[in-house]
């Protein structure tokens, strides 16, 4: 098994296990922000329960940590790999007469995802880890504001319309890098290709309705506080 | 026609290659894009020039060696064909065509367009065989029943015919269209069977050992091969290596 993930195929297949944790958890990351939509009670609740639950924070966290990590710098890896293989560049390249552009584009997508990454862990992660694990505060809540502080803080960051943009932006990226990467990750595990219409048909769906969805949860933040 | 050619033109694999222009002109549209060739090379040879090295030989689309990158694609722009089977009224008169060869480090240029393929005779070597002796006693075809289904996807894994289109083609010089076709072939049958798990491992091995990229999937190989292999033979490569693997 060990020489199997050292195998070019091998490591499609780990590249395509670590996209699918990632999809699965963007599913359950929007499946909890909608809430803040419709109740931000519920949606504090939530949020607290994710924050201070043991298995969440210690097993779970790192487990994501580790998979998104490994997931980019695989895609580094054999981005490197693959150009190697092409030392001397064609003059003349027409891409387009055989595949699409998200599937020649998803190091530029998977980049533009990375820099969101950062810029969403100094938003929500880095202020969380500080508050608890350096202030040791978690209780949940903050000075000024009644229940859990979580929806205030959420809301407050989509004040700036800049932020707005830039996350309106980088969901944009991500609908791109899926709509190439959802049957792609199928296809890398052998999945057959008899049954890729409802799978393509998923896939779409999956790569545009759950980007558009952040997309709208940003916005209505926006304009409603 | 009156056409300009841009070619790829090197001396020997050590030499830098560059692109050089040259006219053809009375280009007839029914002529194989070979045939242009050959127009292109007796006038070179008149004039005491070198002629453009490119390789050929069956020109009737079924020994995989016509290996041109034209205008951006393998075997140019038209579809389930090679380039002796390409035909001049895809072009229009007055056109500029790019010829050049195909570009991967595991088909290292030799001269000019002819590129060598030796890495996928080492693949194969690897693995792409039986190891039943047939000559002299062959068995009737229907002794071994093989349901239709079966035999018909092997058939057209089979008429994989080694052009390297598909490395030429991918952005990833890989070559995982060819070794999926090769390894479905034996995969399909009963005969393929005994050697099945080896046979994927070894195949694979080497085809990484030779430097090929590798697939993500956007299926360009798919769309400029010229015998329709189908990605679903890179999917059943993946299922073979997994199931040899654990
Ligand atoms: C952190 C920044 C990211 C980078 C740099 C990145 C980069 C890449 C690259 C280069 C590939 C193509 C590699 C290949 O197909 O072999 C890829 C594939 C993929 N990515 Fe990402 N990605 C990132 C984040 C994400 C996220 C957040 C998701 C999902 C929520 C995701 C989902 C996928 C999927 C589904 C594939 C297809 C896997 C496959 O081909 O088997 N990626 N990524
Ligand atoms: S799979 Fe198609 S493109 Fe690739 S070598 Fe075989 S015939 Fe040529
Ligand atoms: S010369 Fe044989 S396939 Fe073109």
């Amino acid at each position: 098994m060990g020489g199997f993930f050292k195998s070019s195929i091998g490591r499609k297949v780990a590249m395509a296990l670590s996209a699918f944790f990632l999809m699965f958890f963007l599913l359950q990351h929007f499946a909890i922000n909608i809430l803040s939509v419709f109740s931000p009670e519920l949606f504090n609740e939530v949020s607290h329960f994710m924050g201070t639950n043991p298995l969440v924070q210690f097993a779970l966290q790192p487990v994501l940590i580790f998979g998104v990590v490994f997931h980019f710098i695989m895609g580094f890896v054999l981005e490197i790999k693959n150009k190697n293989a092409r030392k001397i560049a064609y003059v003349k390249n027409n891409g387009a007469a055989n595949s699409s552009w998200m599937s020649r584009n998803m190091i530029y997508s998977g980049l533009a995802i990375l820099a969101f990454i950062v810029l969403h862990f100094i938003d929500f992660w880095f202020p969380e880890i500080n508050t608890k694990y350096i202030q040791g505060d978690w209780s949940g809540t903050i000075e000024g504001v009644e229940g859990f502080r979580y929806y205030e803080e959420l809301t407050h960051k989509f004040v700036s319309p800049i932020r707005v943009g830039a996350y309106v932006l980088a969901f944009v990226f991500l609908a791109l890098h899926l709509l190439h990467g959802f049957t792609a990750a199928f296809q890398s595990m052998g999945a057959s290709t008899i049954r890729k219409k409802r799978l393509q048909s998923i896939g779409k769906a999956y790569s545009i309705i759950i980007p558009l969805g952040f997309i709208f949860i940003a916005l209505y933040h926006h304009f409603n506080h | 026609m009156n056409l300009t050619l841009k070619i790829w033109r090197q001396k020997d694999s050590k030499t830098k290659g560059r692109m050089v222009d040259y006219k053809v002109t009375e280009i007839s549209e029914h002529m194989s894009f070979l045939e242009m060739m050959d127009v292109l090379n007796e006038q070179l040879v008149n004039s005491g020039e070198d002629p453009v090295a490119f390789d050929h030989d069956c020109r009737e689309g079924i020994c995989g060696m016509c290996s041109m990158y034209i205008n951006g694609e393998a075997h140019g722009p038209d579809r389930g064909v090679t380039t002796c089977q390409l035909h001049m009224r895809m072009f229009k008169d007055g056109d500029t065509i790019t010829i050049e060869p195909f570009r991967a480090t595991a088909f290292p240029v030799l001269k000019d367009l002819i590129v060598d393929r030796s890495s996928f005779d080492r693949i194969q070597h690897a693995g792409g065989y039986i190891s039943v002796n047939t000559s002299g006693n062959t068995q009737d075809a229907n002794a071994i029943p093989i349901s239709k289904h079966a035999a018909d996807e092997a058939m057209d894994a089979a008429t994989c015919i080694g052009c390297g289109a598909c490395v030429a083609s991918c952005k990833n010089s890989s070559a995982m269209l060819f070794v999926g076709a090769k390894v479905s072939q034996y995969a399909l049958l009963p005969q393929g069977q005994v050697e099945a798990a080896d046979r994927v491992k070894n195949m694979v091995a080497q085809m990484d050992l030779e430097g090929f990229g590798n697939c993500t999937n956007t299926g360009a190989c798919e769309i400029e091969c010229p015998k329709g292999i189908s990605l679903e033979n890179i999917a059943r490569m993946n299922r073979e290596l997994m199931k040899a693997s654990i």
